[in-house]
């Protein structure tokens, strides 16, 4: 991570996201820990700008294999997906012709890559829209409640979102001295 | 092998190949536990993946090319100087003189040298080039790493492990595929991959397949891999009440699979770019491929679907308007894939041959007729007589015009990814009840529950297991008779080859680990003199026993095989000498044919399939 200024750029803040996405999946302890400083659940993995997490329980997740990890993502995502020769032109200089053949190859690549190193799966298994009720105890970090949060349980509300949790996570191994910053290599045709 | 924990089985494929188990310990009967190994490999730089399949590409890296450290594996952090997998197939597209493919095919080519370092064949000089048997040997040593780093408790060579091989292996191929296991430390049986097939379907159906096929079916099995195509007829015997499959004809060595169908599409899809003014280079030609397989596998498992985009990515960074988009339509799909390798034809069809342009052929010897179904239509015609020699199979006379004009299947199995299209099992079955038709059969039945992709693993796994007396086993022996070529006694004409002579050294359905000598007939061999042999193998010659002499034979009979070799080192014998020898014929429990020269004092001599190209 380059980011020379105080605030986390981008990338780094996808990163602490998914570290933190990942820790709290592993670890329940982390997960109470996110959930009681309030800060809100990561949804998914997707490259999502999420609320970044205060910096400061984030401070342990800076361990460098969970940036490790989000790298390695990154790289998945590139390889497969093109996903940051995407992100990185000007889409005001093309076509929606242009964008959306462009947008085929990022869809597809990012499906595959999500289809073979996640199981991923709706937190809720009810239809959007629909009525569920929320026990005491619910967990909170898989349900955020929004708007008219007053009361005790169980609570009574409308599915905006059904959520998305990753039951299974299987990246690649990496080599000892593999240098995972390296997302895509340059390539230079003989 | 007592002790072993695990009965494996592995598809060494042209393309892919993987490794399945069953756990003896907890396998009773029909009732199996079994699994699939993921095999840890590169997949890129410094990533190791577990994955289903090993792809079976080998790739040569430059000394330059990777950062050390970067080609580290679970079970050898310094890496092998030599990439397999996944990471070798994608590195390669991109440097295909680097990359060894089809090593499969090339260990079945009798024309080259298959222990030469010949491969990749188009390589520069400076790239060490690896032979077909090393190739072999480096995908199962992969495997067998894999399967000891995950089972410590278990080692490889210790359990009952079985190879699979196409039917229409001659030999030579079947005893080089068998060297390549040794060389990989662990000693194989071997199994044809249409059997293969079958068990895999024999054991999903937990004990069902009972109800499914009764006695006398013949089931007719489709194996079209991602480079071969096989064909194979398991006859459904009774015996003592109980159902025995019987496997009594293979089909010949057919060069033409998925591959063949995505690269077709995709110098179609080119042609059609050019036509609009855009030239694609190979590494955009590579990505049309790609985008083509997907395309189609699309339009053939919907049949609602009309069109499907392919984008070729561009090369650079700039993702978006360095793109080329272009679509497949249903049509273009029915006319190229459907109707180009599963015409509708009629039971009279047979593949175009052409003959050859040049002599000297560097590449692989592929299909020159790319209709599946005309091959299929010559391999039912050919067998026609297959079934004959079984007791409880009635040859089917009853018919409107004429006898028969080839084997009725009434069952059909289907065997390859390509087959995950509904439209081409559809369209292979209309065909085949097309002709079941016009001849007053009952239409034959496709059936059911066959995983086409670990098919063949699974059912290897399943044969180590039914080895060893736990479930249903296929009987048949070899699949061919085989002959050297002698020379008559007729006279010479001039202008004219001598005429030459068939002896049949091995009947067809010898059973394994039987051994026939070959009556009457002795050979001189002089020692220290290789003697070789011309070498033929017949699929449809069920009668012939060992010694009897053919003096004709119908063009489509016997299928001349690469020549045989017969070396008698001096070993306490005089150089010169001659030692009258007869030859013996061997089918051997791992599923190999072996001949030998035996001496009157019972010293015996391996003769050589496999002979070395001057």
């Amino acid at each position: 991570m380059n980011t020379p200024a105080q605030l986390p750029g981008f990338f780094s803040r996808l990163s602490i996201a998914l570290g933190a996405f990942f820790k709290s999946l592993g670890d329940a302890e982390f997960a109470a820990r996110v959930r009681d400083d309030g800060v809100g659940p990561i949804a998914a993995p997707a490259p999502a700008p999420t609320p970044a997490p205060a910096p400061v329980p984030a401070a342990p997740v800076l361990r460098a294999p969970t940036a490790e990890s989000a790298l390695q993502l990154l790289s998945l995502f590139q390889r497969e997906a093109r996903l940051i020769d995407f992100t990185q032109e000007n889409l005001a200089a093309y076509s929606d012709a242009d964008i959306g053949a462009a947008a085929r190859v990022v869809h597809e690549g990012c499906a595959r890559v999500l289809r073979e190193h996640f199981t991923i799966e709706p937190v809720r298994s009810e239809n959007e829209g629909a009525r569920v009720t929320l026990e005491e105890g619910f967990d909170a970090a898989s349900v955020r409640l929004t708007g008219n949060v007053v009361g005790q349980a169980p609570f009574k509300g409308t599915l905006s979102h059904r959520g998305w949790k990753a039951a299974a996570v299987t990246l690649p191994q990496l080599a000892e001295k593999h240098d995972a910053r390296v997302l895509a290599p340059a390539e230079v045709e003989l | 092998m007592s002790d072993a924990r695990y009965a494996i089985g592995i598809d060494l494929g042209t393309t892919h190949s993987a490794l399945s188990y069953v756990d003896l310990q907890s396998s009773d009967g029909e009732k199996t536990v079994d699994g699939v190994l993921s095999v840890p490999q590169l997949t890129a730089p410094g990533t190791v993946e577990a994955l289903p399949l090993l792809p079976s590409f080998l790739y040569l890296p430059h000394p330059d090319e990777l950062a050390p450290g970067e080609l580290g594996l679970p079970w050898n952090p310094n890496g092998e100087s030599q990439i397999a997998g996944e990471m070798a197939r994608s590195r390669g597209a991109t440097t295909p003189i680097r990359l060894v493919s089809s090593a499969k095919s090339w260990l079945s080519h009798p024309s080259v040298d298959r222990r030469a370092a010949i491969l990749p064949h188009d390589a520069p000089d400076e790239v060490a080039r690896v032979s077909p048997l090393e190739a072999s040997t480096r995908y199962l040593e992969h495997l067998r790493q894999a399967w000891n780093a995950a089972h410590p408790d278990a080692p490889f060579d210790q359990q009952q492990v079985t190879v699979t091989i196409p039917a229409s292996f001659d030999p030579g191929a079947r005893e080089l595929t068998a060297e390549a296991a040794r060389n990989a430390g662990f000693a194989p049986t071997l199994l044809e991959e249409p059997q293969a097939a079958l068990y895999s379907w024999i054991q999903g159906s937990k004990g069902a397949w009972r109800k499914q096929v009764k006695a006398g079916d013949i089931v007719l099995v489709v194996d079209v891999g991602g480079g071969t195509s096989d064909f194979s007829l398991i006859a459904i015997l009774e015996r003592d009440g109980k159902l025995e499959p019987h496997r009594v004809a293979v089909g010949d060595h057919i060069l033409l699979g998925g591959d063949n169908m995505d690269l077709a599409l995709a110098h179609f899809v080119a042609r059609k770019l050019q036509a609009n003014g855009t030239q694609l280079d190979s590494w955009q030609m590579r990505a049309l491929t790609y985008g083509c397989r997907s395309a189609k596998e699309h339009l053939l498992a919907d049949a609602n679907a009309t069109v499907w985009p392919i984008v070729v990515p561009s090369r650079g960074s700039k993702l978006i308007g360095g793109s080329i988009r272009t679509e497949l339509t249903r049509d273009e799909v029915t006319a190229f894939i459907t109707d180009g390798f599963f015409p509708r034809v009629e039971a009279s069809a047979r593949p175009a041959v052409r003959t050859r342009a040049g002599l000297t052929q560097v590449g692989l010897p592929y299909a020159q007729d790319a209709a599946i179904t005309k091959h299929l239509a010559a391999f039912l015609a050919r067998q026609q007589g297959a079934t004959a020699e079984l007791e409880g199979f009635a040859v089917n006379e009853q018919h409107r015009d004429g006898g028969p004009t080839f084997l009725h299947p009434s069952a059909v199995l289907f065997n390859g990814g390509v087959f995950k299209s509904d439209i081409l099992a559809k369209r292979v079955m209309e065909t085949i009840n097309d002709w079941l038709y016009m001849e007053g059969a009952e239409p034959a039945r496709m059936l059911e529950g066959a995983d086409l992709d670990l098919a063949v693993a699974r059912g290897a796994a399943y044969f180590s297991y039914a080895r060893r007396g736990g479930g249903v086993r296929i009987r048949g022996g070899t699949a061919r008779s085989y002959y050297v070529g002698v020379e008559s006694s007729m006279p010479a004409i001039p202008g004219m080859e001598p005429p030459i002579e068939a002896l049949c050294v091995a009947p067809f359905g010898m059973e394994e680990g039987s051994e026939l000598e070959l009556p009457g007939q002795e050979f001189g061999l002089v020692i220290g003199e290789p003697v070789n042999f011309r070498f033929f193998g017949s699929t449809t010659r069920r009668q012939d026993r060992i010694g009897e002499v053919l003096e004709f034979w119908g063009p489509d009979e016997l299928q001349e095989l690469g020549e045989i070799q017969a070396t008698l080192p001096a070993e306490g014998r005089v150089a010169g000498d001659v030692v009258q020898v007869k030859l013996h014929a061997l089918a051997t429990d791992a599923g190999t044919l072996e001949l030998a020269a035996v001496a009157r004092d019972g010293q015996r001599w391996k003769i050589e399939f496999d002979v070395r190209q001057q």
